[in-house]
């Protein structure tokens, strides 16, 4: 089985699939979002293989793959996966079905293409983490955003002109900053390796400036506040399947980023600079929970929600320098790392679930104001039921996935100050506050308008996409032991590798 | 033991379950009978539980069923802590909730979401059994947020009425409150002890009970202190103190069931039950106990005070479960753990039969709660009244019965106490007894007592409730009487929690306590002023509300201004929903439109694009497509390039 190039096959076979999706055309649309069904649920079978051949205890990569791509520039074709990347590549894959499925029957203008670029986007993603070269993972990370940019541009909503540019240009332009650190770091290293440039010897003045070239580029994908502002925008004007994979995969790109390039090549700027992105997370948390409150929108709710959530990530990845640095705290940074994982994987599920209710009632009443819904319990029940949960979780409920990593960072954030993790966790009142405050307003009262009376109850179709959600919410959160296992080696040898400092 | 302690639990989440996804094909009669058999057998072996640790001394279990996660050093465990204080916690909760479930099949017969309320408050049994049997922080935050979560779904169980689902949302909230202390308080445990387990961190908390932290700049605080006090600001939540209190009072416009199981009986005690728990921590910082018991004594006394004062059958009984409460956390702020619990145990009685009857007096007047419509009741449903008199008469500690045994422990107790704020406290619990019998016999005189309802009509068709209804009262009212007079020598001041509970030699309040038996204990009391209190205020509630009932107006129109501050609860609604509800809608609005809009995305981000099109399109005018222009373009370059290499 490991004799597979497995990785590849899980780049390649969704961007094969999303091109005979798009050869098939739209003339008969069932063939083609069969056969996008059949290439999704067909990738995600071939990466349990991952999980299950994956060798919990060594931080080494796994599922190695290397063969010369540009040799005279000495640019490999390197494939592998350790504890940090492989759950996220299972997320990608297990997300990418339910947003096909998301998109069956309510896409129906050039349902082929649509279904193509999400494929398409599948396997690019997949590559993304999947990359050990910095020149291939470059064009993956860049490549990502032309199937996202034509599907908010197609398929989008109003103003989505605006959204897209917005969008593009501002991962455009951080990401051109990241290629300039990697050229530098090509130069010195003479190698294009990602696991070359960790063991690097740069000094304090480049490691600021490396770091900062990748801050932009990681900070906006995650993104993080004051870099956000594209977010909300792409939210709203994304159809549903767009906004799950956004708020699901790819501001975890931005995250996991942090974990293989900023940390481990730069931790000795990124030590110095650690007050700046633990400031900037925690204002994330408070600031955007505010924010959040007021929004009238249910995408620009959950848009910000993310924001916040994705604050939980940057904050457990960068308070590991305060808690190494303090003497009367022995442990508690590989919490922090393990809680900023967990929380990237439980908000790929909860935010990706939340998209999907607000789709069930967009596709519905196409409005996504929440002044125009009220009383949705009384003729959807189950959806009801659904939206609640996810909204509970949302908020961090124990027993749901929501809880096990704001738990774990905001025990860390302890170690470090106890301040840290007094502003961390008011996302208990916050989370609760908007997210409870967006159902009481859509979901409980008197029904309060006739096209809300006429709303009809989730299908099949969406019950299954919602329920297998829930189910994984909920396994996340009685048994994470599982995820955290697998990540556990890789996670305490990164907080191994950047105690060294490289001066 | 450990597949008992495990069916204990999962029964009643397997009924829940199956009522709550599968309500439609097991129907109505279904979904309360596989309810009612789970919570029936989690019942019967939890009797059987306390049996065996109360009589034949089974040994402490504490051992875990899997591993949640273990990482950096940290394992978090799901597992069991079985003492004598969890077979007495998990016996209430079953029996309560078992008596709850019978009622609710009267009570809620011709409601819609029948099934739904089943499988709900078979849950809420499940997570209130998670709770209190946990033997870890992890386990116990888990069954916290649960019961909160089950709370939250049942208060807004009329999800149409704005006024429920307001409730329902402040009650989660102002839990959250609490929730965001307690879990600070569950961190600094997991950093200082190293653990998640109870016994682990009671182990190594003396190691810390001098240990300083500083938290604003130079200041040094006790550490155990710290903790502890953040621990309490949950149960403050949870078991709803001032001034986390508000939520408890709204919590009413759930069905009359609920408020009995939840909203009396068990999930607002859990706060006592956390503290009793955590008595090797408590024990290591008085300045903790002070802070709980001034919380306590103030909320004991001055929520009794509104209950005077209030006309709605549910909420009179809400406001007695509040100064109760208080009661209880009085006792705990002084050391006297076992008062508290075995007050804990004979209020979950009383005031589950007094909800029950309360509710069973609902149904009788068609859904009216007003008081001030009510009145003659004891003609038309004798059991309901016979039931609530014994309720009221528990309620207000007359001499024999339950609540005398629990509430005088609790009064001596404080008044053996010596920390600071005892002698205050000893005040406001002593005048507190005269409240609570106040307003109990005020609403047991205007319900049962003086004229017929004044509606013909409600007249006309008031009858007793049917046995599903009376059966679970008659039998909470047998505990509500007599378990006082057979436990308080065991459980108070005998050796029955002594493995469960630590208390210092300076704190042991309860062993000031001279007790020579249960009957020894009621004679006594009639040397004292509380039972005096009680009866004075029960003559004073006879007096005005079946004497003279023209005295009640005069009374509130003379104190009108103390009539005003009770009216408005002492204001805390409203400030609450001044500063903190419309306070943080306008830091939202003013941090989205300032932060947001105008300095992130006017000024920086559409700012930037604008400038740089500006930039262009002065630019453009350079490229004017002239050749001529370029020539002497081409020239003047050259020429300054050379001058810059010459010289």
């Amino acid at each position: 089985m490991t004799d597979w190039p497995i990785l590849s096959i899980l780049i390649w076979l969704p961007i094969l699939g999303g091109a005979l999706v798009l050869m098939s055309g739209d003339r008969a649309p069932n063939v083609s979002r069969w056969l996008a069904l059949a290439f999704a649920v067909l990738t995600f079978v071939l990466s349990i293989p991952l999980y299950v051949g994956f060798d919990v205890s060594t931080a080494a990569m796994q599922f190695v793959e290397k063969s010369p791509w540009i040799p005279a520039f000495e640019v490999n074709y390197y494939l592998g996966v350790d504890g940090i990347s492989m759950p996220l590549i299972i997320l990608t894959t297990f997300i990418s079905i339910l947003v096909i499925g998301a998109g069956w029957e309510v896409i129906q203008y050039k349902p082929s293409q649509y279904m193509a670029a999400f494929l398409i986007m599948e396997g690019v993603m997949v590559g993304v983490f999947a990359a050990l070269d910095a020149m291939l993972f470059y064009v993956f990370w860049e490549a990502m955003l032309i199937p996202m940019f034509i599907i908010i541009g197609v398929w989008g909503g109003p103003n989505r002109v605006y959204a897209t540019i917005k969008f593009f240009l501002y991962t455009f332009l951080g990401s051109v900053f990241m290629l300039v650190a990697l050229v530098y770091m090509y130069f010195k290293s003479g190698s294009m390796e990602i696991l070359m440039f960790h063991d690097l010897k740069l000094g304090l003045q480049e490691q600021i400036l490396i770091f900062v070239a990748f801050l932009l580029a990681f900070a906006v994908k995650v993104p993080m506040w004051p870099v956000h502002t594209w977010l909300p925008d792409a939210h709203v004007e994304a159809p549903t399947g767009g906004s799950v994979i956004l708020a699901a995969i790819m501001l975890k790109i931005g995250g996991y980023g942090f974990l293989r390039f900023s940390l481990p090549i730069t931790p000795d700027a990124s030590s110095t600079l650690d007050w700046l992105i633990i400031g900037m997370s925690l204002i994330a948390v408070v600031y955007i929970g505010f924010v959040a409150l007021v929004q009238q929108d249910m995408k620009k709710l959950i848009a910000y929600s993310s924001i916040a959530h994705m604050g939980f990530v940057t904050l457990g990845f960068f308070i590991v320098f305060m808690i190494v640095a303090r003497e009367d705290v022995e442990t508690g940074a590989i919490l922090g790392m393990q809680g900023g994982m967990v929380q990237m994987v439980s908000h790929g599920f909860i935010s990706a679930a939340l998209f999907l209710c607000i789709g069930v009632l967009y596709d519905r009443l196409h409005s996504r104001q929440i002044a125009d819904y009220g009383g949705v319990v009384n003729v959807m029940p189950w959806f009801a039921a659904f939206m609640v949960f996810f909204a509970m979780s949302n908020a961090g409920l124990p027993g749901t996935s929501g809880f096990v990593g704001e738990f774990l960072v905001i025990l860390a954030a302890f170690r470090a100050d106890f301040w840290f993790a007094v502003l961390a966790a008011t996302t208990l009142i916050l989370g609760a506050a908007y997210s409870l405050w967006m159902v009481k307003r859509v979901v409980f009262g008197e029904v309060t308008s006739d096209k809300v009376a006429a709303l009809k109850d989730i299908n099949g179709r969406e019950a299954w996409i919602l329920g297998t959600l829930a189910v994984a919410v909920l396994i996340l959160g009685i048994w994470p032991a599982p995820l955290i296992e697998v990540m556990d080696a890789s996670i305490a040898n990164l907080v191994q590798h950047i105690g060294m400092s490289k001066l | 033991m450990e597949a008992i302690f495990l069916t204990i639990v999962l029964a009643p989440l397997v009924g829940a379950i199956i009522a709550g996804l599968f309500g439609r094909q097991v129907g109505r009669a279904g979904a309360h009978r596989v309810t009612i058999t789970g919570v029936g057998i989690s019942c019967v072996l939890s009797l059987y539980v306390l049996w065996q640790y109360a009589f034949n001394n089974a040994p402490t279990y504490n051992a875990s069923v899997y591993t949640w996660l273990v990482t950096d050093g940290l394992r978090f465990e799901i597992g069991f802590l079985v003492d004598r204080l969890t077979a007495m916690m998990i016996s209430v909760v079953t029996f309560v909730s078992l008596m709850v479930h019978i009622y609710t099949i009267g009570y809620m017969h011709d409601e819609e979401g029948y099934e739904r309320f089943f499988s709900y408050i078979a849950l809420f049994t499940f997570s209130m059994l998670m709770l209190v049997m946990s033997n870890n922080f992890l386990q116990l935050f888990f069954g916290w947020e649960a019961v909160g979560l089950v709370s939250y779904l049942l208060i807004g169980f009329y999800f149409k009425r704005e006024t429920a689902i307001f409730a329902n949302m402040k009650a989660f909230l102002v839990n959250r409150v609490g929730d965001f202390g307690f879990l600070l308080g569950i961190a600094a445990i997991a950093m200082y002890f190293g653990t998640m387990d109870y016994k682990e961190a009671f182990a190594k908390a003396p190691e810390f009970a001098e240990t300083t932290i500083s938290i604003f700049g130079q200041t040094e605080w006790s550490l155990m202190t710290v903790i502890c006090i953040l621990l309490f600001i949950g149960a403050m939540g949870k078991s709803a103190q001032v001034p986390l209190h508000v939520w408890l009072p709204d919590s009413m416009e759930g069905p009359t069931p609920i408020s009995a199981l939840i909203h009396a009986a068990t999930m607002v005690t859990a706060g006592i039950f956390m503290v009793a728990r955590m008595s090797p921590l408590y024990e290591l910082s008085e300045t903790a106990l002070t802070f709980i018991l001034v919380i306590g004594a103030t909320t004991a006394f001055f929520m009794g005070l509104i209950g005077i004062i209030q006309n709605d059958i549910k909420r009179v009984v809400a406001y007695s479960t509040l100064s109760q409460l208080g009661y209880m956390i009085a006792a705990l702020g002084v050391s006297a753990y076992a008062a508290g619990l075995f007050h804990l145990m004979t209020h979950a009685f009383f005031k589950a039969l007094l909800f029950l009857a309360a509710g069973s007096v609902i149904m009788g007047m068609h859904h009216d709660q007003d008081i001030r419509n009510m009145g003659g009741i004891r003609k038309y449903m004798p059991i309901t009244h016979w039931t609530a008199l014994l309720g009221s008469l528990a309620l207000i500690g007359f001499p024999g019965f339950s609540g005398f045994f629990s509430k005088d422990a609790i009064i001596e107790a404080v008044h053996h106490s010596h920390i600071a704020g005892a002698t205050y406290a000893y005040v406001l619990l002593v005048a507190g007894v005269f409240v609570t019998a106040l307003y109990s016999f005020r609403m047991y005189f205007l319900v049962f007592h003086g004229q017929g309802p004044r509606d013909e009509h409600a007249k006309a068709h008031l009858h007793e409730s049917p046995w599903v209804v009376t059966v679970p009262l008659i039998l909470l009212a047998i505990p509500s009487v007599f378990i006082g007079y057979f436990t308080v020598g065991p459980m108070v001041f005998g050796d029955f929690f002594d493995e469960a509970i630590t208390v210092a030699a300076i704190h042991d309040t309860l062993g000031h306590i001279d007790f020579h038996g249960a009957f020894g204990f009621v004679t006594h009391a009639f040397f004292t002023l509380p039972l005096y209190l009680a009866l004075g205020g029960l003559a004073l509630a006879w007096f005005i509300y079946t004497w003279k009932p023209g005295i009640a107006k005069v009374l509130s129109e003379r104190l009108s201004w103390l009539h005003f501050i009770l009216d408005k609860k002492y204001g805390f609604d409203d400030f609450n929903q001044v500063v903190f509800a419309k306070g943080s809608q306008l830091l939202g609005k003013g941090l989205w439109y300032a932060g947001d809009r105008q300095l992130i995305d006017g000024l920086a981000v559409n700012g930037s694009a604008r400038s740089i099109g500006w930039l262009a399109s002065v630019a453009r005018w350079v490229q004017t497509g002239f050749l001529y222009h370029y020539a002497i373009a081409i020239i003047l370059g050259l020429l300054g390039l050379l001058v810059w290499f010459v010289m």
